[in-house]
């Protein structure tokens, strides 16, 4: 696709009749969670979108944000918003490399200047510029150079979000997140480890559709895609109202598909759309597949407690501070905890022997 | 009201269905959104607007979709759109009242929406796409 044509140009190019486009627009209007009745405003606004710049830099990761986005099956709706940006860096993906990978990324700045994405994955280390670099540069050059002139920042995954798994005790590299070091742009994060494909190309899809930045919560996330919590939307939710919980992963409850609250499940606490959305093409998430929420899309859920303790054990310290809450009202999480205390205990105990 | 998930219904089992785990969660949703339909189909009918529920915005636990399809029956049209993968549109039993899945070629579900109308959007020809027709008769006649 050219960067002056039209994206309704270019799908009708592409072979895509105006009922496949509507088709598109229906999704794209879906997984922008809004309502089908805004079809038609998405239809108008994404047929006269033109293609937007996007430099995508990856510092302190994994790949396995740009892995989560490129391993949708093509052609989806992930796929075709994503042909209709024009990728002009990410130094995973392009054939250049060394200094014409630079070149391309200068020039796209220059062309570009003040209306161009700039995606981010990955932590930035500020312990020592030779943690990680890029061409001989440091994450920490490289960002504040390609944020100058942007339009807007997206910090996609939880290490550019909020630093994230390198950002975890010690946190050897002093890694930190975009919005540390950046303060003049506006910065989308879409936090998850990874992100839902969708949810990435969601806000793609907000910016070609309306220009802008979509509304965001306390923590700068997308509040249409993490407004809600993922108990909330649970569908084991009313196990839980029921306190009926699995108490182990083999055991009756788990087989029925009861409540994981107690083996562990950061559902309560947890912003994101997995619950909705799903993975893989809208097949399943964690819980549906039977074991509970890591908490992926927060700030430091590395460090908040073993993945298996229920979060009123990792919320509180010790058991008279258990104990405490149990008199404020809080006796069926605190039930769980203390169980949970109890099994750890004894498997300790029982490694001891 | 005891939703069971499809792969206990008699269907060939593989490995994983294989294994023992009975999905009888209910949430709570299934009814609220067949009395919106209801709502829906009262407005359709008394000469309003038109209704468009996008399923995916919902909790529904597996084998709700399914009892959901199930109280809603199936009508007389069904049609399937070949554009950027299949769409079925399925008129269920309750004129008026259609289920479009909208699928990429992968068979991965895009869409799913309930549409509470007289005939929904897609299964009309559209403007564009009658002037592109119009015209490649007209070149196809001239040769």
């Amino acid at each position: 696709m050219r960067n002056d044509q039209f994206l309704g140009e270019y799908l009708r190019m592409q072979g895509v009749s105006r009922r496949g486009f509507l088709k598109f627009c229906s999704a794209t209007a879906s997984l922008m969670a809004l309502p089908p009745s805004a079809v038609g405003q998405v239809a108008e606004a994404l047929a006269t979108a033109r293609r937007p710049s996007v430099i995508w830099l990856s510092f302190q990761e994994c790949t396995g944000c740009t892995e989560s986005l490129t391993r949708s099956h093509a052609p989806t709706v992930e796929s075709l918003i994503f042909d209709a940006i024009s990728l002009d860096y990410h130094h995973t993906l392009q054939a250049a490399s060394g200094y014409g990978a630079e070149e391309a990324r200068m020039a796209a700045m220059e062309e570009n200047a003040g209306k161009y994405l700039l995606v981010v994955d990955g932590s930035i280390p500020l312990g020592n510029p030779g943690f990680s670099t890029i061409a001989g540069i440091s994450n920490l050059d490289m960002l504040k150079e390609t944020a100058e002139n942007a339009f807007a920042i997206i910090a996609v995954g939880t290490c550019a979000a909020f630093g994230g798994l390198p950002r975890a005790n010690p946190n050897p590299t002093g890694a930190v997140s975009v919005s540390d070091i950046i303060t003049d742009k506006p910065i989308i994060n879409v936090s998850g480890c990874p992100p839902i494909p969708v949810v990435i190309t969601g806000v793609l899809a907000h910016f070609l559709t309306f220009g802008t930045i979509p509304e965001l919560d306390a923590l700068g996330r997308p509040a249409a895609f993490f407004g809600q919590n993922i108990h909330d939307r649970c569908y084991r939710r009313p196990f839980y109202e029921r306190g009926q919980f699995a108490e182990t992963f083999d055991d009756e409850g788990a087989r029925k598909g009861w409540c994981l609250y107690k083996l562990g499940c950061k559902g309560p606490t947890t912003y994101n759309a997995c619950a909705t959305l799903k993975w893989n093409g809208g097949t399943s998430f964690p819980i549906q597949s039977g074991h509970g929420c890591l908490g992926c899309s927060e700030p430091n859920f590395w460090d908040k407690g073993g993945f298996y303790d229920p979060l009123s054990a990792g919320m509180w310290g010790s058991r008279d501070a258990l104990l405490g809450a149990a008199a404020a009202g809080a006796a069926l999480g605190v039930g769980s905890a203390l169980a949970a205390r109890s099994r750890k205990k004894k498997a300790q105990a029982a490694e001891e022997v | 009201m005891g939703a069971t998930g499809s792969r206990q219904s008699g269907k060939p089992v593989s490995s994983i269905d294989a294994i023992p785990v009975t999905a009888e969660v209910v949430t709570g949703n299934v009814a609220p959104l067949l009395h919106e339909v209801r709502h829906a189909l009262k407005r359709l009918a008394d000469g309003k607007d038109g209704t468009v529920i996008d399923l995916q915005c919902l909790p529904l636990a597996p084998g709700e979709e399914e009892r959901i399809e199930e109280v809603l029956g199936q009508g007389e049209v069904r049609a399937e759109i070949d554009a950027l993968g299949p769409t079925i549109i399925q008129e269920t039993s309750y004129p008026g009242v259609w289920l479009v899945t909208h699928r990429n070629t992968e068979q991965a579900v895009v869409g799913r929406f309930i549409e509470v109308t007289h005939i929904p959007e897609l299964l009309k020809s559209q403007q564009a796409d009658i002037e592109n027709g119009a015209n490649r008769l007209e070149n196809e006649l001239k040769n």
